[in-house]
């Protein structure tokens, strides 16, 4: 007995091991996938030591368990490209549900005598699990637009929701000084469930990325309390990994919004953009059709590309990836610009466009990119709008006046595919629309993208 | 088994620290696949799960720790599948283009 639980642990160990050097492989693009195996690897070995556990009498709902997981999961991750966002919201929904409903097993097998530790870990638990699964059950439903996507905000928003997670947290509080009171427990699951819903109800799309980072965050420290709990250190590990990288994401979310964590989950965004949008006036713009696009792009030797939400939107990466050839083809020098939160999700441009076969060396950041702009000939936005903005270095009354922006005005050619002048999803006006050098190139993304494609075809043969 | 505090605190706080160096390092091409695989990673609380359903003590664990070896089981599966998928796609320019 007493060998086969330090056997059990020493698999622990040797997961635990895998586990690390699978994100550390995941740093670069050539080592990455050895990361999932190593992941993959450390998995199995930790639930088969785990189902040779002596504890265990009973297999029969282990196995309807990972067979029933394994039915819903194999969809999941098979899922389109486009629809990454959403299912990652989804994971980070199943993980803290696996959590929750694992603390509430574990406070009803020990109740009413939980040590004051156990109990304090255990609120955070579920408190933590309660409000990600309701949390991210709402992200992805507004990422996949069963639930509308405008930020809903209301008078004393801020007060109901902090009082909830307060009530919540006091209710921890007093099951630690009296764990005998069980009856408190089922509301300090059901309050952190409603705050969940109640926080996600005022973020907008744009605020996703962060959103998912931050929720990420909070699914994995959610894990490691449950690790504190069942005394398991791989657990521990696990979480603190997945609660780091999330962390970690969420920063650099903020940071290229210019936003602070509070300001995105209680900045009431929606109300300042209303504000913005209503000075908006009509101004002159400059259009240009497919012909005209394909004769600039053809004659241009520096071309950037910046893509944003629009594109994933209209499916255009594999059209991109066929100007990308045409342009290639002809000697042009085609790059991606990438700003951090373009998409729904960190990386979510970067995961579109290598699905379209575009080399990943040609994906640059942000901040490798736009010293760049001013020898580059055309700078072509595909559905970006917020992150291309020069009213954010300029214009110290907008709403994202400091976030940090491609600085696509100062190409010598700026053009734009968007659909209509009319303002975007954050409804934020964009000065760029009206320089002298910016031609708007009205229409679909996926079609416009396809028609000067077929025109610098045709010219070439 | 039982840890005291102490010492989930401290295995808590190294696996932080080393959580910070090693995901800092991690290119921003990569951070969608970061993502659902530090989610799959995470699914390890499936561990928690089965121990439950598995010693089956009372009706409510078993119930409860057999829908949680759902959700996490889906994680693992769905998660580790994706991010494979999405990194095989990633491919660096080489001699296929003239």
């Amino acid at each position: 007995m007493f060998a086969s639980e330090n056997i059990l642990e020493i698999t622990y160990l040797i997961a635990t091991a895998l586990f690390v050097l699978s994100l550390k492989w995941l740093s670069s693009p050539v080592t990455a996938r050895r990361g999932v195996w190593a992941g993959e690897a450390g998995m199995l070995l930790a639930i088969a030591g785990t189902l040779l556990h002596k504890g265990i009498v009973d297999y029969r709902w282990i196995a309807v368990g990972l067979v029933v997981g394994t039915i819903i999961g194999v969809p999941l991750g098979r899922v389109a490209m486009t629809a990454v966002p959403q299912r990652t919201a989804l994971s980070h929904a199943f993980g803290a549900l696996c959590v929750t409903l694992v603390g509430t097993a574990e406070f009803y097998l020990r109740a009413p005598n939980v040590p004051q530790f156990m109990m304090g870990v255990l609120s955070l638990e579920v408190i933590l699990g309660a409000l990600t699964f309701t949390g991210s059950l709402m992200a992805a439903g507004k990422l996949q637009e069963v639930l509308p996507q405008r930020p809903i905000t209301y008078k004393g928003q801020n007060i109901v929701n902090l009082g909830l997670l307060a009530i919540a947290i006091g209710i921890g509080v007093i099951l630690v000084l009296h764990p005998d009171k069980t009856f408190l427990f089922p509301f300090m699951i059901g309050i952190p469930l409603a705050f969940g819903v109640m926080m996600i109800i005022p973020i907008g799309g744009a605020d996703m990325p962060t959103v998912i980072s931050l929720l990420n965050s909070y699914a994995g420290l959610s894990a490691a309390a449950m690790g504190f709990v069942l005394g398991s250190k791989l657990l521990i590990v696990a979480g603190a990994l997945d609660g780091a990288s999330g962390f970690i994401l969420s920063v650099n979310m903020s940071k290229a919004m210019n936003r602070s964590f509070t300001n995105v989950l209680f900045g009431a965004f929606g109300q300042e953009q209303v504000a913005a949008a209503g000075t908006k006036e009509a101004r002159p713009v400059r259009s240009a059709s497919p012909e005209e696009a394909a004769g600039i792009l053809a004659a241009a030797s520096k071309v950037v590309i910046v893509p944003g939400y629009g594109m994933a939107v209209a499916q255009a990466q594999h059209k991109v990836r066929e100007l990308y050839d045409a342009l290639t083809k002809r000697g042009v020098d085609v790059k991606f610009g990438i700003h951090p939160v373009a998409g729904r999700m960190p990386g979510h441009m970067n995961v579109l466009l290598a699905e379209a076969d575009i080399p990943y060396d040609k994906l640059l950041e942000m901040d490798d990119i736009n010293g760049d702009f001013p020898q580059t000939d055309v700078a072509l936005i595909i559905g970006a709008n917020d992150v291309t903005n020069p009213a954010a270095r300029e214009d110290q009354s907008s709403p994202i006046y400091g976030m940090p922006i491609l600085d696509v005005d100062k190409a010598r050619t700026v053009m734009v595919i968007k659909r209509s002048m009319a303002a975007g999803f954050a409804g934020i006006d964009n000065p760029l629309y009206y320089l002298d050098r910016t031609l708007m190139l009205f229409g679909d993304a996926k079609t416009f993208v396809g028609s000067i494609v077929r025109e610098l075809s045709g010219g070439h043969g | 088994m039982q840890l005291d505090l102490v010492t989930s605190l401290y295995v808590f706080l190294l696996a932080a620290f080393i959580g910070f160096e090693v995901i800092r390092r991690v290119s921003p091409l990569l951070h969608t696949p970061l993502m659902s695989l530090t989610n799959a990673l995470d699914a390890i609380a499936v561990v928690g799960a089965i121990i439950l359903a598995g010693e089956g003590k009372t009706n409510l664990a078993k119930i409860l720790g057999t829908i949680a070896i759902v959700a996490a089981t889906s994680n693992i599966v769905g998660g580790f599948m994706i991010t494979d998928r999405m990194l095989k796609m990633f491919k660096a320019s080489g001699p296929r283009k003239p």
